[in-house]
């Protein structure tokens, strides 16, 4: 019963920190909403016993790139953008797409899925999915992913550089 | 807890951030609906790990965050160097490759 209360809350603070950064007009203020997202969705990530996920969440996202977005935006000094309101076709045609993308992404989910387990999703943690074993699995099996992530970050680092060097485009 | 309360809450997130990529204007903005479709995901799989009692899952969550990570650097860099030379982050009016 808790767990589903937990739940309901922490969804309604993430739908409404992602409805607040679709319709809010300054790209400052559509970040600081979308910064309530990732903390809604960081205490999910501890209500399903995800803590390492959940702590990465908010060190990674709602730390780390949330300042990134909040530095360009005030480095480029942006006036206010005009608001959604008014009607044109393809506006319509854009929200006619997204809550066909609804329809579908619900449909799916309604339908039973072949090989999904029975039971509810476990209120006790697991130990399978621990620190240890997360740490443990990241380490052998996927060693050899984890060494190309770290090239692949180095790499968007030495790009980022580059690209926003002053006479490089 | 069913799993199907977070599948829906994350494909409710994901359509979120379809609209704002459609709706917006502002490329700032349309960056950041992309990276809360990535999340709606991580959600979605985090879910699926929990149910399974798998950690598989999780890792792929980790390896996405990280990838989002270098993703934002990239094109925020991008989105400067854009803006230095064209004095606007409104995608209707960045058209290289228009002419």
């Amino acid at each position: 019963m808790l767990e589903l209360f937990l739940f309901f809350v922490f969804a309604v603070f993430a739908v409404a920190g992602a409805v607040g950064m679709l319709v809010s007009r300054s790209p400052v203020a559509s970040a600081l909403w979308m910064v309530q997202t990732m903390l809604a969705l960081a205490c999910l990530y501890l209500t399903l016993n995800a803590t390492f996920i959940g702590v990465v969440q908010v060190l990674v996202y709602a730390g780390a790139i949330m300042v990134l977005f909040l530095f360009v935006i005030m480095l480029l000094n942006l006036e206010e953008a005009p608001t959604l309101s008014g009607f044109s076709w393809a506006r319509a045609a854009a929200f006619v797409a997204g809550v066909g993308v609804l329809a579908l992404l619900l449909a799916v989910v309604s339908v039973r899925l072949v090989g999904l387990p029975d039971a509810p999703v476990a209120a006790e943690p697991v130990v399978e999915t621990s620190v240890v074993a997360l740490g443990v699995a990241l380490l052998t099996r996927h060693a050899f992913s984890l060494e190309i992530i770290a090239a692949l970050l180095l790499a968007a680092t030495i790009g980022a550089v580059l690209l926003a060097k002053k006479r490089f485009v | 807890m069913d799993l199907t309360w977070y599948l829906s809450l994350s494909a409710v997130l994901f359509t979120i951030g379809v609209l704002g990529v459609l709706l917006r204007r502002n490329v700032i903005v349309v960056f950041l609906s992309v990276e809360l479709m990535l999340n709606s995901v991580n959600l979605s799989l985090v879910a699926f790990s929990q149910a399974f009692g798998d950690v598989e899952g999780q890792i792929l969550v980790f390896f996405v965050i990280s990838v989002a990570a270098a993703e934002a650097a990239v094109g925020l860099a991008i989105v400067i160097a854009l803006f230095r030379n064209k004095l606007t982050i409104n995608v209707d009016e960045i058209r290289l490759f228009r002419g």
